[in-house]
């Protein structure tokens, strides 16, 4: 079994729309939408939900008695989600149970609660495990895990777990990489662009995992297609590719489809040459 | 006055509409709360300092003290410490820095050393005054960077903030406690899909908001339909230009080569006001 994660840094780059053409490629593929707060893989593979699994990720604080608000629960918590009131903040309480140790009258309680729901479905591409973070919850790094390992539990020896990021380099991105056979970084070339692949290139080399990096719409900005491929040059991380700028994409994405399935142009020819070189830097190890 | 500026999908042009705002206003400040990728420093000329470093604990085991009973292990919420026969071993990457762990551990084997998991930074750009967080390279953690960026807010000013994409935890952090929401979004399938969860959070927040439309006319009309049926009032569209992607890609923000924008930021301002006035 491989794995590969697809990231950007930046949102907005293309991953999904990228990775569902990737599905429209692969052979012995299972999908794991691991942008759990934004999860918009579905509406491109529409997964067929055979099982739905509540997940239970965190705890939040809840003072059910009266106390006699001596202050210690404030005191020890360090999310700023005790008030004056010795009221707890839902929204801030990241379920540590700090406070619930040091109160001396047992006044708190660590209720855990639901975070998300996961799902495991079929395609018509193969397998999809997808998840949804409730909204506003934390513990989405433990979900992403909880999605990962679930797809690996379906995997058999030659299959490959295909995997969408989320933006960013916080939590969610580093539970999607942490031991996986390779990343693509979806990078634009766009000035933001440049610096949010910088950064996750660095997560990446930080953790240990082998990166390679596919240029979308590299036609919007010639110049800075050529500060990104010289970038990866000098940092010996692989460009697979270079995507025009296509508004197939957008269509694909109305009618539901892959862009491979929506349409033989360009861009479709680009992203089966991208898909190539990928399935070759994951046989050769990164 | 404080303007969250935010967006279930990433991309959708979040960065484009914080800055091109405080730039039309003027005197104002900018908050940069995406502490992953700040981006909002590439439109403005800055010359950056750093004001502060964010720092979170990470417990320390004495091994001497240690008899490795394991209740540090039971206790972390996080799976941050994993106790063997053998040893005791605390993984940084998944540490919250809640301090538990410390206080509970019987033999008084663990204490605590601060880590550096971020940084502020302030510049100037014309009136605007210029905040951002810098999540460190490797670490998960962005609230607590983003909540010391907040807390750079004066009460008494118009302040903008940028928020980081999604509606996790860091976007919850960034909208919480601000008066207004602005959500940006484009008219494709997953820009709406993103939009929903969107609107979902800020009405938990309880956080007044209206959409901007960016990318107009790139897709089709359901993010339209959807805002007119829910009432939530579109603020703005910004259409699908080259010319303004042009701009953004090298980093420059459109107002100032296209100024009849200024006014209609302006503009933007003053409805703002309006619905907040509606809504008290």
């Amino acid at each position: 079994m491989k794995q590969l994660t697809v990231i950007s840094g930046k949102g907005g780059t293309g991953k999904t729309t990228i990775t569902a053409a990737f599905a429209s490629l692969a052979k012995n593929a299972i999908f794991a939408d691991c942008d759990c707060d934004a999860p918009d893989l579905q509406l491109i593979l529409k997964p067929e939900v055979l099982e739905k699994e509540e997940y239970i990720g965190s705890a939040t604080a809840i003072r059910e008695v009266d106390c006699s608000k001596c202050g210690k629960c404030r005191e020890v918590c360090r999310f700023d989600a005790i008030d004056e009131e010795m009221r707890i903040i839902e929204t801030k309480c990241e379920g540590c149970g700090a406070c619930a140790f040091v109160c001396p009258e047992g006044a708190i309680e660590m209720k855990k609660r639901v975070t998300g729901t996961v799902y495991r479905s079929r395609t018509r591409f193969g397998p999809m495990i997808h998840a949804e973070l409730r909204i506003g919850e934390e513990a989405s790094g433990k979900l992403v895990s909880h999605v990962r390992k679930k797809a690996q539990e379906l995997a058999n020896d030659g299959d490959l777990i295909i995997i969408d990021g989320s933006p960013g380099i916080g939590c969610p991105v580093i539970a999607s990489i942490t031991g996986v056979d390779a990343v693509l970084v979806v990078a634009e070339p766009t000035v933001t662009g440049l610096y949010d692949m910088e950064r996750v290139l660095k997560v990446a080399e930080h953790f240990g995992i082998p990166a390679s990096v596919c240029i979308n719409k590299h036609d919007i900005n010639e110049e800075k297609t050529k500060e990104i491929e010289t970038f990866c040059r000098t940092r010996g991380v692989p460009v697979l590719g270079k995507l025009p700028y296509d508004d197939v994409a957008t269509k694909a994405m109305i009618n539901g489809q892959t862009v491979i399935e929506y349409s033989n142009s360009e861009l479709s020819r680009e992203l089966k040459k991208v898909w190539e070189k990928v399935e070759l830097f994951l046989r050769a190890g990164g | 006055m404080k303007i969250a500026v935010a967006s279930g999908k990433g991309g959708t042009g979040k960065t484009t509409v914080a800055v091109n705002l405080a730039l039309s206003l003027g005197n104002v400040q900018l908050l940069d709360c995406d502490v992953e990728e700040p981006d909002c420093q590439h439109f403005l000329d800055l010359n950056l300092e750093d004001v502060e470093v964010v720092k979170s604990f990470l417990p320390v085991i004495d091994a001497e003290k240690c008899n490795l009973c394991g209740r540090c292990a039971e206790l972390c919420h996080w799976n941050a410490i994993v106790v063997t026969p053998q040893k005791a071993t605390v993984f940084p990457e998944l540490c919250h820095g809640c301090g538990l762990c410390a206080r509970a551990c019987p033999q008084g084997a663990i204490s605590e050393k601060g880590k550096v998991i971020g940084k502020i930074q302030r510049g100037k750009s014309g009136e605007v005054e210029f905040y951002q967080g810098v999540l460190t390279v490797g670490e998960p953690l962005s609230p607590p960077v983003i909540r010391a960026v907040k807390k750079k807010a004066k009460e008494d000013r118009i302040t903008i903030i940028d928020a980081p994409p999604g509606n996790a935890c860091p976007a919850v952090a960034t909208v919480e406690e601000t008066d207004f929401c602005i959500l940006v979004t484009e008219p494709t399938p997953f820009g709406l899909h993103d939009l929903k969860f969107s609107i979902r959070m800020v009405n938990e927040l309880g956080v007044p908001h209206a959409v901007i439309v960016n990318r107009a006319g790139i897709g089709d009309n359901r993010v339209e339909d959807y805002c007119e049926r829910e009432g939530i009032p579109i603020l703005m569209s910004i259409p699908n230009d080259r010319k303004i992607a042009h701009l953004y890609s090298q980093g420059i923000p459109f107002v100032k080569k296209m100024p009849e924008w200024k006014d209609k930021f302006v503009m933007l301002y003053d409805k703002i006001i309006r619905i907040m006035e509606e809504v008290a």
